[in-house]
């Protein structure tokens, strides 16, 4: 185990009992009785969101019937609340990554609980976020040209283009994202294929590919995990430093800024974190997984919600105060344009609820709040859309020539696709938690002690290890 | 087709000190099975490195390269300045470079994966229990000598004892 030799055993084991849960059979019961039949709640969220996804497309629909015209973009705000929205999405996918792929190489032991519901909103994120570019280009069956294909004009991609990197690194994401999510997940779909009957047997049957859970399937998959977290990892910090350079690589007022890829990755975790928890609360609800996700749990994800509230609250002070001491007047201009300029409100809900409203997380009896832990992510999913429509927004509607100044505003269609994205992200999510496995089953058996005849109790004690000549 | 005997453990050290004696008395073909990652397990069948991580390595530079390359040709089969840089602008093909690294990297380690681990199995095995994914190990040897592998596994008093044979 030369992976996990700078820990001790009960390190290993012991950092995280779950005292309700003491043997790994239970933890497959408890599991996999989520995939039973969905119970009201579950059907009025999905009602709701199939109706939404109807918008969506509606929406959408509309657009490509009637043209861009629909939508609020004009000049000279050409990027609106689509693109801050396709920003927002893959923010939000962010956190996902860190928690099942950082936190896994720092050996975190509290996500073992989260981190696959966190997987599965990087992935429906991604997806999400990956439709807001094809909306925003209009004549969406063109979208293919963002591909570099040979052609007969000999015509390539613009590759010194911030815009073709994100090509790049989003496609990239979602691949290695969707592949990271399917990997993990292969012991547990073959987990819930031998409790299964029947159809669904045949389907976990061919989503788990064979597993049987054999020691030599298990030794390559533990490295190929190692790997692909260790390659997730930067990948996650480079996807929103280059979607961070299709701005700062522009010389508007308000882009141009050094700071923006540090910036925005700790944005992105600081919203994806939120969203997390703002997805996670009524998971334990309505599935009952009080045993599983405890006080400890939320405990640490407040302290990375306080740790990134912080570092982004930096940003936007850094940002003042670097267009104060440029002492370029249009960069002057921009920053108290946003303040106290038309959008003086947007301005003021990103700094209220990002920088703000996370101070109450000092306080422990916050923390420790579901109830008021939840409010708070609330608050800070709007903080962050609205973050992202301040970047984007003023700095378009007030760059340098004052007869070029304009105003913009979001169309009902532009509100009728942000709404629906929720909903299409819901949609695929609430799926999820139904046909697969939402929570880790063979993770969270790592963090039980095993059960051993020489304390044939079973064995809650920390201190548990077996001890095989050459360990 | 060899002989096997399937034994189901309740009890981790069990299962460990099994295989230990086994292996002592020079029985190799040993099948071990959990509901997850035990590196006791690995650990007691003496597993050395795994080769996916040289897939990992050359799909990662496949990438790198593939990434320079691509950028650099497209740049030259038409050259057509923009934005006053040069036909080839290094500094910018890193980041398509950098991305490709990690695609290719990934995808090979997942391919790595599968050949090593002979996956996807559609053969459903002769001897698997269904309790291996929920809580109980296993242990499947293969032997010519079914009466002393028999002997050594009962001495870790095993749930069950079944006889088998991999297709």
């Amino acid at each position: 185990m030369s992976d996990t030799a700078t820990l001790t055993e009960a390190q290993r084991r012991g950092a995280l009992t779950h005292p309700d849960v003491e043997a790994h059979g239970e933890v497959n019961r408890d599991i996999l009785k989520m995939l039973s039949t969905p119970g009201k709640g579950w059907w009025a969220l999905f009602g709701i969101c199939i109706a939404g996804v109807g918008l969506f497309f509606t929406s959408w629909g509309v657009q490509i019937y009637k043209g861009i015209g629909v939508s609020g973009l004009t000049s000279p705000v050409g990027w609106g609340a689509y693109i801050t929205t396709f920003v927002f999405w893959v923010g939000i996918a962010h956190s996902g990554t860190l928690i099942s792929a950082i936190l896994f190489l720092f050996r975190a032991p509290w996500r073992q609980s989260v981190y696959r519901a966190a997987e599965a909103m990087t992935v429906f994120a991604v997806m999400t976020a990956g439709l807001f570019p094809l909306i925003h280009v209009g004549r969406v069956w063109h979208a293919y040209w963002l591909i570099p294909y040979p052609n007969q004009r000999y015509l390539w991609p613009n590759f010194r283009s911030p815009l073709v990197w994100d090509v790049f690194a989003v496609t990239t994401y979602f691949t290695v994202s969707a592949v990271f999510f399917y990997l993990g997940m292969i012991p547990d779909v073959a987990a819930a294929r031998d409790a299964a009957t029947g159809l669904r047997k045949k389907l976990y049957s061919v989503v788990a590919m064979g597993w049987r859970g054999t020691d030599r399937q298990w030794h390559h998959f533990g490295k190929a995990y190692i790997f692909l977290a260790a390659l997730a990892t930067p990948l996650v910090l480079s996807v929103h430093s280059v979607v961070s350079w299709d701005f700062a690589v522009g010389i508007v007022p308000g882009w141009h800024a050094t700071v923006f890829a540090p910036y925005f990755v700790a944005g992105a975790i600081f919203s994806g974190v939120a969203m997390v928890v703002t997805i996670v609360v009524p998971l334990r609800k309505i599935f009952g997984l009080e045993a599983y996700l405890t006080t400890k749990h939320f405990d640490a994800l407040a302290k990375l919600v306080m740790l990134t509230s912080m570092i982004v609250f930096w940003a936007y002070l850094t940002e003042f105060f670097m267009a104060w001491y440029s002492g370029e007047p249009p960069e002057r201009q921009m920053f108290w344009n946003r303040l106290f300029g038309h959008y003086w409100w947007a301005t003021w809900i990103m700094l209220i609820c990002n920088g703000m409203v996370p101070i109450m997380l000092w306080f422990k009896r916050v923390r420790h709040s579901i109830p008021a832990f939840f409010t708070i992510t609330i608050f800070i999913n709007i903080g962050m859309w609205f973050e992202r429509y301040v970047i984007i927004v003023t700095s378009l509607s007030h760059e340098y020539e004052p007869f070029a100044w304009g105003v913009y505003r979001p169309s009902i269609i532009e509100m009728g696709i942000l709404v629906g994205s929720f909903c299409w992200f819901g949609f695929w999510f609430l799926l999820f938690t139904r046909l697969l496995p939402p929570v880790a089953i063979a993770e969270l058996k790592e963090v039980i002690p095993p059960k051993l005849r020489s304390k044939k109790s079973g064995g809650t004690s920390a201190e548990a290890a077996p001890a095989p000549a050459g360990d | 087709m060899a002989n096997g005997i399937l034994a189901s453990f309740e009890y981790l050290d069990s299962i460990c000190d099994a295989i230990e004696e086994l292996r002592k008395a020079g029985h190799r073909d040993l099948t071990a099975y959990s509901s997850y990652p035990e590196h006791h397990l690995e650990h007691a069948l003496g597993y050395g490195q795994s080769p996916v991580r040289v897939w990992t390595l050359v799909g990662g530079l496949t990438g790198t390269a593939t990434g320079f390359a691509f950028t650099s040709w497209t740049s030259m089969d038409w050259p057509l300045i923009t934005g006053g840089k040069p036909i080839l602008s290094i500094p910018a093909y890193v980041v398509i470079a950098f991305e490709l690294t990690i695609l290719f990297g990934a995808l090979s380690t997942v391919i790595g994966l599968f050949i090593n681990s002979r996956l996807p199995n559609p053969v459903p095995p002769v001897v698997y229990d269904p309790e291996f994914s929920a809580g109980r190990y296993g242990l499947y040897v293969e032997s010519n000598d079914m009466d002393a592998v028999r002997k050594i596994l009962q001495k870790y008093e095993p749930e069950e004892l079944r006889e088998g044979a991999h297709a």
